[in-house]
Formats: C-alpha cells, structure tokens, sequence
C-alpha cells in the first residue's frame, strides 16, 4: 500500500542537527515531520557518554547521550512528528521523499526539506583488514555504550582525532586494554585535553605510525605497527608487533550526501569538509531550492556546530514560509551565525574555515524545483 | 610534547601553576588546558568567579588564584578533566589531589590506589580522603587523594589497586 502526505518541512536524520532544526523551524511555527532510521532519536549522540564542549547554547557540560532527550522533549512539546524506523531511500524530482516504515514503501511530500544525514566512517585498507574484529570506532562506541558489549580485551585503535581519543577512553571505562593510538600525522589531531586524559592512563599515543597488518586465522590476533616516512611510506624494519583482539579505526568521515546528489544539488569535493558536499549558502540551503542541508552532511564536524547549523537551516525554513517576521529572522540569524562562528574562530576550527572559504568560492548556481514531473 | 604524546611539557605547566605564597595557602586549581578548544563551562561553574568570562570562547581559561578556594567544582564541570586542586598544606610530607574520575566502581575513603602520571607510568600509591559524587556532578567524580608533596606536579590519575594486581597477575606486598 502506498501512503503518500504532506508537510511544511520534513527533516531526515534526528541526530544534534536534525533535532536542532526541527525545534527551531517548530518553535517559529512550521509544521515540522523528522524521519530517522533509528528506532529513537539522537543519532550519534546516543553513544556520546563524554561531556560536550561549547558553550551554554549547545549544552556545553552535558553528556552527549543527554541531549536527544532534551531536544526531544522541547520538539515534542512544539508538535513536531517524528517518525523512527523510517529509512529514507530517496528524493524524487516532483519533491517526494520516499522511505521504508515497517515493510511499507510511504511518500512524504514537504515544501521544504533539510538533509540532516550525517557521515559515514571511512575504512583503512590493509592486509588482514577484512578479519573479523576489525571495527570503526563508531560501531566499537554503538556495541558498547549502547549494547553494553566490548570489542575484546585489548584494542589497537587506529587514529588520534578525537574520535580516536574519545573513544579509545571509553574502550577504558569499558574495562578494555587499549594497547595504543596510532597515527599516522605527525600531530594529534583531536583535543589536547583527550590526548591527555588516556595518556595519563598509560595509553601509549604514537604519531608518525600506522598499522600495516592485522594477523589471526579466524578473527584478529595481533597487528603490526610500523613508522612512517616524510612521504607516508612505511620504514622497514621499525615493524613492532602488537597483541590484539581487535583493531579500531577512527580514521575519518564521509558526509553522506547521496539524497542531496538524488536532490540534483550542486555538489563540491571539499576534502577541509570531509569529501562531497553540497554547496550551500550561509543559511544552509543548498543550491536546489528548499533542499537545505546541516550537520556532518555538509561538511565533518563537531557536534556543537551541526546543532546551530540544524538552527539556522530550521529558522531558514521557518523564514522561507512566511513564519517569522523579518527583523526577528535577522535578529536570530545573525545570533546563531555569531555562536557559529565563534565555534570555529580557534585552532581547531582552521581546517573548516579553510573548507568553508572553498564553499564559498563554488558559485553555487540555484535551480528551482520541476513542479509536478513523472518521474 | 603535548601534540604528539599527549604529555604536557613543562612550559606548559608553568601556565597552570599557582605561585608559591599562593600554594602555601591552601587548595587552590590548576587549570591544565593548554591549547584552545571552543569551550568555557569552568567559567559558569566557579562560584566564587575567579575563572574569568570568555570574551573568545576559544580562549585559554584565566583564573585568578587568588580568589580560588580551590572548592572543586570546576573539577568535575571541566569536559576536558584537565582541571586539578592541589592542596600543599595537607601535611609536612603530603598534598591533597582533587582530580576528575569517570571510572565505576568509585573507590571509598580510605582506599589505598595507584598514582599515575601525565605520561601513564605509575608513581607509587596514595590514600583516598575523599570522593565526591553527588547528582549535580554527573556522573564525573572528583577523588581527594593523599600524595606525597614532591609528586605534585606529576600524578594526574589514579588506579584501583586491584586493576594493577589483575594486569601483573600477583600480589603487590
């Protein structure tokens, strides 16, 4: 049976940004639905047990597996639907969102749309890397701080951002070994004050290596670690070997973008924001009109970022209905461009300002929706 | 060096350490938080506002010792657990550590554990005075424990000492 409604804006994907928006585009008053695959809101924060950083507006001191209750409990208050389990597996020309509810194929058609997918982890290839116990450090956080399941007794952990290092202190609190962090840049990219935290706990953090192999017959046993040359080559003879039941790997993400490419956005290849993006302006709609995009979707970063990005695409919507008066958009808009750019003004926003300027320079090209095709 | 091990180097521990009348004097917070991060809650959580307001929320915290009573709540509000109360008036001998725990079992009073320093090698074993934990904490703990006066500057963790019994699989006498 095929089910088919309408909304003002459907949000896909109720993780930090998707709920950020969907309060903020509810609040002003539209009609909001959220589809999320999950059978739960939250996203990735479901497994975030740390305390985020930010300040007060993107609830700085809070563990991350807090937020979706309080997101949740604030949209639910403004209406907003939300339908879990709901797999979205397309976006069609004529604005249909498509998506899989309980066997059923049902169609939403929203006047305006924000893509709040998030990222995929990239994988590292190397020989024995198809052995069972070689996990993302996503999938390593969802066994075990969501399903109460460690990964084995000792863990290699491959990359020191700070997913690497978060998760690697997690793996601890877990009771698990960490035998170390490897990386293979010549820094540790995540925070200085995570390095420090599972440092001070005797976990080794080695910049300048990476694993070049996992060994064990049926499931990982071991993994050789080797140093890394000035140009990323491994060094013979600096390899060590490590005892491991498995090997974690944090070594990037991917936004994944395939509704906004199905969308007929313009996309840009911004390596600063993790790979293919769609280009979007500062109000996070992209170059499709009514398509907005916030989140890891529009370029990797933290979770305190996508919330406010969720905000301004949710005030965007909000706006583009007619829901808000002029002087209160600019009001809000300019104070949540404020708290955004503050998130990303230090060191540790450099590589996103880069990422952003890039955006900038794409000229995006916006393109109206075809308005009743077939297809 | 900081960015490639993790360890902080001495520089950057001269930042954070009170000056010497001021230790004298009592508990007092060391804030360890070296490089910039978009973060301020230590500067919600002090009551007594010695940790200054962020005008750049990047910015390193700045604390006046001075009107520090070194009461801990920073302790357990900082997400990056890099704050520490040190009191070196304890004794002749020992100091007070206040420092952020997130491990369960929590110890007790009493316990003796393993001291660990900022490069994870252990330093011998303290004595827990006091644990912290109440609701408004959540779920991060902050451990007093006896050191000795002269590792201070070094131990930055502790271990139950069972966890080191498991791993050497024998006694510690």
């Amino acid at each position: 049976m095929i089910w088919m409604r309408e909304c003002e804006v459907a949000v896909v994907g109720g993780g930090p940004a998707g709920l950020s928006a969907a309060l903020e585009a509810s609040t002003l008053g539209a009609e909001v639905v959220v589809l999320d695959r999950d059978d739960g809101p939250g996203g990735q924060l479901i497994k975030q047990t740390h305390r985020f950083f930010g300040s007060r507006a993107q609830h700085a001191g809070v563990r991350g597996i807090d937020i979706p209750d309080i997101l949740t409990e604030e949209a639910t208050e403004q209406g907003v639907e939300m339908i879990f389990g709901a797999e979205v597996a397309g976006y069609y020309p004529d604005g249909v969102l498509t998506f899989k509810k309980d066997q059923k194929w049902c169609k939403l058609r929203p006047e305006r749309v924000i893509f709040c997918t998030g990222a995929s982890e990239r994988f590292l290839a190397f020989p024995g890397s198809d052995l069972p116990g070689v996990y993302g450090a996503g999938a390593v956080q969802t066994l075990m701080n969501v399903h109460g399941v460690r990964p084995g007794q000792r863990v290699l952990m491959v990359g020191a951002g700070n997913i690497g290092l978060i998760v690697s202190y997690q793996l601890l609190q877990a009771g698990v070994d960490v035998v170390a962090i490897v990386e293979a840049a010549f820094d540790i990219g995540g925070y200085a004050v995570h390095a420090s935290k599972v440092r001070r706990l005797g976990v080794p953090i080695m910049t300048r290596h990476t694993v070049t192999r996992a060994h064990g017959q049926q499931q990982v046993e071991g993994a050789t670690l080797m140093q890394l040359d000035e140009d990323w080559d491994p060094v013979e003879g600096t390899e060590q070997y490590v005892d491991c039941e498995a090997i974690c790997l944090a070594v990037g993400l991917n936004p994944l973008a395939e509704l906004m490419w199905q969308a007929g956005c313009s996309m840009a290849w911004i390596p600063q924001l993790g790979g293919y993006v769609p280009i979007c302006d500062e109000d996070l709609q992209t170059t499709v009109e009514g398509v907005y995009v916030a989140g890891d979707a529009s370029g990797v970063e933290e979770a305190s970022s996508a919330m406010m990005e969720g905000r301004l695409a949710g005030l965007g919507c909000a706006h583009s209905l007619d829901r808000v008066d002029s002087d209160r958009y600019r009001q809000r808009r300019e104070e949540l461009l404020h708290e955004l750019a503050a998130l990303r003004s230090g060191p540790t926003g450099a590589k996103i300002r880069e990422g952003l300027q890039k955006m900038q320079q794409a000229q995006p090209l916006r393109q109206v929706l075809v308005e009743g095709s077939d297809c | 060096m900081l960015k490639r091990t993790g360890i902080a180097c001495s520089e950057d521990i001269e930042r954070a350490r009170p000056d010497e009348t001021r230790r004298k004097q009592g508990p007092v917070a060391w804030i360890e938080c070296f490089r910039e991060i978009p973060c301020d809650p230590c500067h919600d959580a002090c009551r007594v506002g010695a940790i200054e307001e962020f005008s750049d929320i990047n910015d390193l915290p700045c604390i006046d010792h001075e009107a520090c009573t070194g009461c801990g709540l920073c302790v357990a509000a900082c997400p990056g657990l890099a704050i520490f109360v040190i009191d070196e008036t304890h004794s002749e001998t020992q100091a007070l550590l206040a420092l952020p725990h997130e491990f369960t079992p929590l110890p007790d009073a009493g316990d003796e554990v393993v001291l660990m320093t900022r490069s994870g090698q252990e330093a011998g074993y303290g004595r827990v005075h006091r644990v912290q934990a109440p609701r408004a904490f959540d779920r991060t703990a902050v451990i007093w424990v006896i050191i000795p006066q002269d590792l201070v500057e070094q131990v930055r963790a502790i271990k139950p000492l069972h966890q080191v019994i498991d791993e050497e699989g024998g006694e510690k006498q």
